[in-house]
């Protein structure tokens, strides 16, 4: 850990680069964030992709079971490549 | 060792990574939706396959970062321990208070992989690059979901 402060104005210019990955980033302004904001936002955001991890699994797993995937290899490969 | 760059603009070095990091995703994601498919019985529950799946997303996603972050350095560990994955962690043991320090930086704290171990500095600039990588694999299964079903 560096023995250098950190300023406010790094951890400011952190929670700028993190707001910027969140949903709707581009209808923020960039100037000082309220830190406690980004936080939950940022939180809320990550409980949603977990969930939606979770719920593509499952439908993936529906699919799975009803559609042979090496037949559908080329056309996987082809969209991934778009 | 990667070097301590809070400030300065990395955003083009993370969408460089992330090109490479989006092949090396998707090629381990299908191998292993494949291989599922092909270790599933008629017998095989439901609820097995689809955790199968859901490991194998985590898997592609810290595979894909590989050592370069801490949060995928935790998750590697612990897909290897086969431990559950889970979000949030249930943290065993306390974490050291840090600068900074909010009640919502402690529940992020549970979110990320690795999350307990980094101080808040860490913690912000990782959270970024994880969610960078759950927005990828997110689309990735989207992706692969709609051209199975098409």
């Amino acid at each position: 850990m560096s023995s250098s402060r950190i300023t406010d104005e790094q951890i400011n210019d952190l929670l700028t680069k993190l707001q910027a990955v969140l949903p709707e980033a581009h209808l923020r302004s960039t100037d000082r964030v309220s830190a406690a904001k980004v936080l939950q936002d940022t939180c809320n955001y990550i409980r949603s992709l977990h969930r939606e991890v979770d719920d593509l699994s499952e439908r993936l797993s529906e699919l799975l079971a009803n559609n042979d995937i090496n037949s559908a290899q080329a056309a996987i490969i082809r969209s991934l490549l778009r | 060792m990667e070097s301590k760059s809070y400030t300065t603009g990395s955003r083009d070095n993370a969408n460089r990574n992330l090109e490479g990091s989006k092949t090396l995703m998707a090629s381990h994601f299908l191998r292993a939706l494949f291989r599922i498919q092909q270790t599933s019985t008629t017998r095989s529950s439901f609820a097995g396959r689809r955790r199968r799946i859901r490991r194998a997303a985590y898997a592609s996603m810290a595979y894909s970062a590989g050592t370069r972050r801490a949060w995928s350095r935790a998750l590697l560990r612990k897909l290897r321990s086969r431990a559950r994955l889970r979000f949030p962690r249930r943290l065993s043991r306390a974490a050291r208070p840090q600068r900074g320090d909010t009640d919502q930086a402690q529940v992020l704290r549970k979110l990320v992989p690795g999350g307990p171990g980094m101080d808040y500095c860490k913690l912000l600039e990782e959270t970024a690059d994880y969610i960078r990588c759950l927005t990828t694999q997110v689309r990735l299964m989207q992706t692969v979901m709609d051209s199975i079903s098409s």
